[in-house]
């Protein structure tokens, strides 16, 4: 009688394996294309039956891609983008996270449902107010048009209040009455206490400002001014039988996004799961 | 450092302990606090005001004026919506939104639960499978939509070759087909999301007590049983926020459509989001775009407060 359902729980055991590793497959079947056909020949990318192996390896396309493209000039303000906007938000963020989680005032709780009521809003419904506004600035065709757009988002104060509320407030309690301001409790106290938080906001920040397509494709008109996404869309464009080279341009404006996330991989999915977890 | 430091324990009524303070400095010590409190709140909250609150606000206001590249805002009332209910793009814009909204928000529900409770299942190599399954969701749109193009190519995709053994017949033109672009859409887009949400349940799933499924299962409760009995109510708020999230995100659903399919074919694929940014963005008609938005915008709250409501009265 014991044997049975042990040998029952093996074999479910058993098909889960399967599952999972089918699931698997199938997940990252679009990346192994997409790598495989960056390394082939442009005639060989679409054949039947697939090749699954490139033969042979070409290794060209990694070369002749920025010569075709302009991808220096892309990453370049990618990264400037990515970087002064991830400053931003941590910076707000945390700052303005510690009014709403360690102090009390009152419409503290009232302006923190304006920020949670934004949730429901779609940034696709205001991007014409916002359009209008940004370029009565003269701030339309810059970079700064983007910094303003992504570096103010509510997300960055939600994750941080939700982690500050993890810390004890006899911590801070205690720091008050040693005589330390409450800005000095926010940068002495908090902040190292909140290097989790503050890795997992740099990271989901960093990589969303890169992977960024709406904002840039309103707003920067330039082709100097330029995003790898909108580079890439365009190069996709103008060059739409070269399959290995736009697979090509796919890879390098994933790989620094996918060196990112396995190293920093802990803290993505900390930081979603704080924010999620209440809300 | 001693004068201000000093000065502070002044302020806060501290240097005599054990006098209970006095009236007047715990009113200025509200005040101080309140200043001190909004100066922290001050420098992300000026740019989310300016930047995110005033366009809001300013959005219905433009809905209810003819601006257009052509001259400034004048004001025609009701006008713009009045022609949306006339405008035929305008039907299929969100005739294909709820298209998209109703079969995405079940069929991504239920993937990534799935996908979460068999991670849940502490099998060996779940950590790895974990960072393959997020994995899409950071990926770019760009590169997401060219590729999953390629894969959807109807002759020589390895999509279809692989449906080819299967099927016989016909087999669906995907992106370039009026029937079968949408369906592509949303796979693509459940296969992007999923991981996100996935993420969101397996952190529900680790507050479910395990003592109740324990005691289920002693009272004789099969697998189904407990999923149904105990994992799923326990989980009712990851579900109400995971739900909100999906629900908005389909109604919003916009960059990879413009991507993959911009639209096509014909309308086969034309959303809401990308109505808007036609009539804004393309044809200049600032106002009446503005209306559209504001109709994506109420839908999306209505949504919410209605979810909300839902999930208020199961909680009572």
């Amino acid at each position: 009688m014991t044997a049975r359902p042990s040998a029952l729980q093996r074999s479910g055991r058993v098909l889960l394996y399967v599952v999972m590793m089918a699931a698997a497959a199938g997940i990252m079947l679009p990346f192994a294309w997409m790598v495989i056909s960056s390394l082939k020949q442009n005639n060989q990318v679409f054949t039947a039956p697939v090749e699954w192996i490139p033969d042979p390896v070409v290794w060209r396309n990694y070369l002749d891609i920025w010569v075709r493209a302009d991808m220096v000039t892309w990453v370049r303000n990618t990264l400037v983008l990515s970087v002064a906007v991830t400053a931003l938000q941590v910076l707000t963020g945390s700052f303005a996270a510690y009014g709403f989680a360690k102090m009390r005032f009152p419409g503290r709780d009232a302006l923190f449902l304006l920020y949670i009521g934004t949730i429901a809003v779609p940034w696709q419904s205001y991007m014409i107010p916002q359009f209008q506004m940004i370029s009565s600035w003269g701030l339309n065709n810059t970079l700064w048009a983007i910094m303003l757009l992504q570096a103010f988002g509510a997300f960055g104060v939600f994750l941080m209040k939700q982690y500050y509320e993890s810390i004890p407030d006899s911590l801070s309690e205690a720091a008050r009455i040693d005589g330390l301001s409450e800005y000095g409790i926010w940068w002495r106290i908090i902040m190292p206490l909140s290097v989790p938080a503050l890795a997992s906001l740099t990271i989901i920040t960093f990589v969303s400002t890169w992977n960024d397509y709406l904002g840039p494709l309103i707003y920067l008109r330039d082709r100097s001014l330029w995003t790898i996404q909108l580079g890439l869309q365009s190069f996709i464009g103008e060059y739409n039988a070269e399959h290995a080279l736009i697979m090509t341009g796919s890879v390098l404006s994933v790989l620094p996004i996918a060196l990112i996330f396995l190293l920093g991989q802990r803290y993505f999915v900390e930081g979603i799961a704080t924010t999620g977890v209440k809300g | 450092m001693a004068t201000p430091v000093a000065q502070e324990q002044r302020t806060l009524g501290l240097t005599e302990p054990g006098r209970p303070p006095l009236r007047a400095p715990r009113t200025s010590l509200k005040l101080r606090n309140a200043l001190i409190g909004w100066t922290f709140i001050l420098p992300n909250f000026l740019g989310f005001a300016v930047l995110t609150l005033t366009p809001v606000i300013t959005l219905f206001y433009i809905s209810l004026t003819s601006w257009n590249i052509f001259g400034a805002a004048q004001w025609v009332g009701l006008d713009n919506f009045a022609r949306l209910i006339g405008d035929k793009s305008f039907h299929t814009a969100l005739g294909n939104t709820f298209y998209y909204a109703v079969v995405h928000i079940p069929v991504t529900i239920v993937v990534s639960l799935g996908l979460a409770l068999l991670l849940n299942q502490k099998l060996r190599g779940a950590a790895f499978f974990r960072t393959v399954a997020f994995f899409p969701y950071i990926t770019s749109i760009v590169a997401v939509a060219v590729v999953w193009n390629m894969l959807f190519s109807p002759e020589y995709g390895p999509i279809n070759q692989f449906l080819s053994l299967l099927v016989e017949g016909d087999l669906p033109g995907w992106t370039v087909s009026k029937d079968w672009a949408m369906p592509a859409v949303i796979i693509v887009g459940t296969w992007k999301d999923m991981g996100y949400y996935m993420l969101l349940f397996l952190a529900g799933l680790q507050t479910v007590p395990g003592e109740l499924h324990e005691a289920a299962r002693i009272d004789g409760a099969n697998t189904w049983q407990r999923f149904w009995n105990v994992t799923l109510p326990c989980l009712r708020p990851t579900m109400f926020f995971v739900t909100v999230m999906v629900t908005i995100q389909s109604f919003k659903v916009f960059d990879l459509i413009l991507v993959m399919t911009d639209g096509g074919p014909g309308q086969a694929t034309l959303v809401l989001s990308q109505y808007i940014y036609q009539k804004g963005f393309e044809q200049f008609e600032f106002g009446y775009a503005s209306a559209v938005a504001v109709v994506l915008f109420l839908i999306c709250i209505l949504v919410t407060v209605v979810q909300f409501l839902y999930n208020k009265r199961k909680e009572a």
